[in-house]
């Protein structure tokens, strides 16, 4: 390895230096600012929107970054990586502008330096997430979106429900990540290499012991199936979801689960892949029945997490129970191990990433002026403020999966791809799901139009800026269900993964 | 005399790992739970550095422990300062006692 190539590596880097540099930077000038901390959000937005200019230069690309004698690699730059890398700026793009107009932020603005840079930190482990391709760097990232959260989960110091929400979370994630770190040590020994590529070329090539290759998949699996709550490993969500600051939530919900699962999906496909077949179906190594695998893990995780959220009356609690059965949702699409399922969860993703952070900066606004999360606080919500009503209501119809909204596009895809892989009773089940799902959305649309609300509770105004911010995220939504074509185009572009 | 071997290293390394899981299973107390998560730490740590050395695996492995020492160290002082929190909030840091937030 010579100079020159390092040098040519960090061109692969580009979107990952932005943020590195923002993340100096806003360091830099919160020390040298003091007090006067409104640039902050304008820095960090600057940033993004630097990132956001080299991921799109990504999407041409295909090669690997730092490749040594004894490494094939160790970053990944190509379409799949990037359009990941898309969801997690554009999640966090409306966080920082949720964050500035979120009353529970603003409370500790003394803080607002280190609240920026944690939330750059997880950004530059989740890129790193997102296109590693090496088992040391996957874990360090892994631990860099995890301490990032822990902290940002307990940001406000002094409420009750946020310090609870931190406590459990680094309990949860850090047993998760003790057990995926010893399921990696084991990989490590029985294939030699940290390196994916190579312990790909390596199963294929010689013969290794089953059971121990089972067992350490298995352990590696917990880390990632926390970081995407699925099932059973979902038991933090809900608390987490609750007590963090509803800002966070919404990056933990969106930006976190889409490195998660592109984490997931490069783990399964470039290390155990054999070879894909002219319909796009993967042949994976025969160690278990990976399909079984991954019915048993979706239907698991979205029953249980659509049937909890039934009796759920915290808004904020209900959309975590809600997220976990899209983490469902999203697995069928990895049960199908195809390529027509990939690029279902990828529009499928877009999708949720889109309407979810819309759905919780409808319950920030509201919770902003009456200071709850609750359900019943919402009743007649629809008559004082139509327009709030209205775009939750959209919001809530895209979670469901109803036309015209783009979540239905999101589910027709993952159903196409379902029924064309013969799959049709996981189909159903999934469809009988998103029924139960209907009726948690609509007892909320029931509050918030058909009954009477209690005098004076909401009378406020949505701001000119706000309201803006709303319509750029409902509008899309409306949009994409009828006119999907670019979001299919762009799914297509993006399921090239190096490699295979 | 007993020669030792890889083996011993992986026996060690597992019991410690199994005392980790059981401690955060049964332990109330926050931080004799993260004292678990730390071993489990330690037991991945031992692997590594097994494996590199009785498989001629070149110097990944010794790096990895290095990476994990470090992590561990961050996790711990994370850890600790949210323990710390809660305690002046709830007075307490058994885990079974701090459930404000149920179904």
């Amino acid at each position: 390895m010579n100079v020159d190539y390092l040098v040519n590596s960090l061109y692969l880097i580009k979107p990952e230096l932005a943020i590195a540099s923002a993340l100096v930077l806003l360091v830099l000038i919160d020390l040298i600012m003091g007090n006067n901390k409104k640039f902050l959000p304008y820095v960090a937005i600057a940033g993004l929107i630097a990132a956001a200019y080299f991921i799109i230069g990504q999407f041409g690309m295909n090669s690997l970054a730092f490749v040594s004698k004894s490494n094939k690699g160790m970053i990944i730059a190509d379409p799949f990586g990037a359009f990941f890398k898309g969801i997690v700026v554009f999640a966090s793009l409306f966080v920082v502008y949720f964050s500035i107009k979120s009353d529970e932020i603003k409370a500790s603005f003394e803080r607002h330096g280190e609240y920026y840079t944690l939330i750059f930190g997880m950004i530059l482990g989740m890129f790193f997430m997102i296109s590693a391709s090496d088992l040391i760097l996957i874990y360090i990232s892994l631990e860099l979106v995890s301490f990032s959260s822990y902290v940002l989960a307990g940001f406000t110091k002094t409420a009750l429900r946020n310090s609870e929400a931190a406590l459990k979370y680094v309990i949860y994630g850090g047993v998760s990540s003790g057990i995926m770190l010893f399921g990696i040590s084991i990989l490590y020994g029985i294939t030699g290499s940290t390196n994916l590529y190579e312990i790909n070329s390596l199963i294929q090539s010689s013969s290794i012991p089953n059971l121990t290759f089972i067992l350490s998949g298995i352990l590696i699996f917990v880390g990632i199936g926390y970081k995407i709550s699925a099932a059973p490993f979902h038991f933090w969500t809900p608390d987490v979801y609750e007590g963090a600051p509803i800002t966070i939530t919404a990056f933990l919900s969106v930006a976190s689960k889409a490195a998660g699962f592109a984490l997931l999906i490069r783990f399964i496909k470039i290390t155990f892949i054999k070879s894909v077949d002219s319909a796009g179906y993967w042949q994976l190594v025969d160690l278990i029945d990976w399909k079984t695998f991954f019915i048993f893990l979706s239907i698991i995780t979205m029953t249980l997490g659509n049937f909890a959220a039934l009796w759920q009356d915290n808004l904020k609690r209900m959309l975590a129970y809600s997220s976990i059965a899209h983490a469902g949702y999203l697995l069928l699409g990895m049960a199908v191990l195809s390529n027509q399922g990939m690029i279902a969860i990828i529009i499928y993703f877009a999708v949720y990433a889109i309407t979810n952070l819309g759905a919780f900066f409808v319950v920030m606004l509201i919770a902003n002026k009456i200071g709850s999360e609750n359900i019943d606080d919402y009743k007649g919500l629809g008559y004082s403020q139509p327009f709030l009503g209205v775009s939750l209501a959209i919001f809530l119809i895209s979670l469901t999966g109803l036309p015209p909204t783009a979540g239905f596009i999101g589910k027709l895809y993952l159903f196409i791809a379902l029924v064309d892989a013969k799959m049709i009773t996981l189909a159903v089940i999934a469809l009988l799901n998103s029924v139960v799902a209907l009726y948690y959305y609509i007892r909320v649309l029931k509050n918030l139009f058909l009954s009477r609300p209690a005098n004076g509770t909401f009378e406020f105004k949505v701001s000119f800026s706000n309201g803006l911010v709303l319509v750029l995220l409902a509008a899309p939504i409306i949009i994409l269900g009828i006119y999907f074509t670019p979001l299919v185009d762009l799914a297509k572009n993006s399921m090239q993964i190096l490699g295979f | 005399m007993i020669h030792v071997g890889l083996t011993h290293f992986l026996f060690i390394s597992s019991i410690l790992f199994s005392l980790g899981i059981f401690g955060i299973v049964t332990r109330r107390n926050a931080v004799m739970v993260l004292m678990g998560i730390e071993l489990m730490l330690n037991a991945a740590n031992i692997n590594f550095i097994a494996f590199a050395r009785y498989g001629n695996f070149g110097l990944q492995g010794q790096i990895m422990a290095l990476f994990v020492i470090v992590v561990a160290a961050a996790e711990a002082a994370i850890a600790l300062a949210i323990v710390l929190n809660i305690y002046k909030i709830f007075s307490t840091v058994n885990v079974d006692e701090i459930d404000t937030l149920k179904d």
